[in-house]
């Protein structure tokens, strides 16, 4: 370990700021990046799902309309 | 590419710690610039990897054009917004490092200005992909102007060698060795790995879910969602 105490890694010689906003940045990319495609995934999932159970109830609806 | 997604997923994991750790806590400080140059860890990575971008992405592009091939349009698309957060990170960390080391936030110089021109072209490419209604014109509209923008990418890289400029010179060259210390670059390196592996997984987290969407109408997608 570089520093010698925790206290000193967190003030970084007194760039503390400037590297913990670098590294905060970095993180909410990083985020940014991995969530957007799953949370895409499940609104496609379900919008799908709805769709599909429409369609079946539409189905059933017709065929007890229609006189066979 | 989903049995190899979990195991680039969990690679990008341990090299990023890794490399984090490293450079955060056990990397020496620099001898001029102190504990800020620990920025250099995001900073360099993120650019690096905002350039290969670009190129993937206009490549891509290219094949789509000329191929008609669906899939290179879909990564290309997935591209854009993954290399414009990539070059908002290369900025912003640039910025932070540069108060404390140059003494301001921002310089309009060659390095700086085209890698902001970089940002430009990724916003430009990503709205053309989402504002145009019919996939086939935005993806030719988008990889058009990704293709023109790749003279950009000559530019940011010699940038600091044909214009005088506040930005330093590349650290990693094919040709040499680094000119720091090993404890500073080795750190680096793992970051920038991890950068390139982090990359891969979110593009193809983001490729996936454009198949899904374009493919909906289709059989195997239907079969997929009433499996859930």
């Amino acid at each position: 370990m570089y520093f010698d105490s925790f206290a000193d890694f967190i003030a970084m010689g007194g760039h503390g700021l400037y590297v913990w906003l670098a590294y905060s940045i970095a993180l909410a990319v990083v985020i940014f990046n991995v969530l957007t495609p799953i949370l895409r995934k499940k609104q496609f999932m379900v919008e799908y799902q709805r769709r599909l159970k429409r369609e079946q109830r539409l189905g059933e609806v017709n065929k007890a309309e229609s006189p066979e | 590419m989903g049995k190899l997604l979990p195991w680039f997923a969990v690679v990008t994991v341990l090299l990023l710690t890794c490399g984090v750790i490293w450079g955060l806590a056990f990397a020496p400080e620099d001898y001029q610039q102190g504990n800020s140059f620990r920025i250099i860890y995001i900073h360099v990575p993120s650019a690096i990897l905002a350039q290969s971008c670009y190129m993937l992405m206009a490549i891509a592009g290219a094949i789509s054009l000329i191929w008609k091939m669906k899939v290179a349009d879909m990564v290309a698309k997935s591209c854009a917004p993954i290399g414009a957060s990539l070059a908002v990170l290369a900025l912003a960390t640039g910025a932070i490092w540069g108060k404390p080391t140059w003494g301001t936030w921002w310089v309009w110089d060659a390095r700086l200005t085209s890698m902001l021109i970089l940002l430009f072209l990724y916003i430009g490419v990503y709205t053309l992909h989402s504002a145009i209604e019919n996939e086939i014109t935005a993806g030719k509209a988008g990889a058009v102007l990704s293709l023109v923008g790749m003279v950009n990418i000559p530019i940011i890289k010699y940038s600091v060698e044909w214009w005088n400029t506040l930005h330093q010179g590349s650290t990693f060259t094919v040709t040499e060795r680094p000119k720091m210390e090993p404890e500073m670059w080795i750190p680096l390196l793992i970051m920038v790995l991890g950068f390139y592996c982090f990359f891969s997984v979110v593009l193809m987290l983001r490729t996936r879910i454009e198949i899904l969407q374009r493919e909906r109408r289709s059989g195997w997608v239907r079969e997929l969602v009433e499996a859930r």
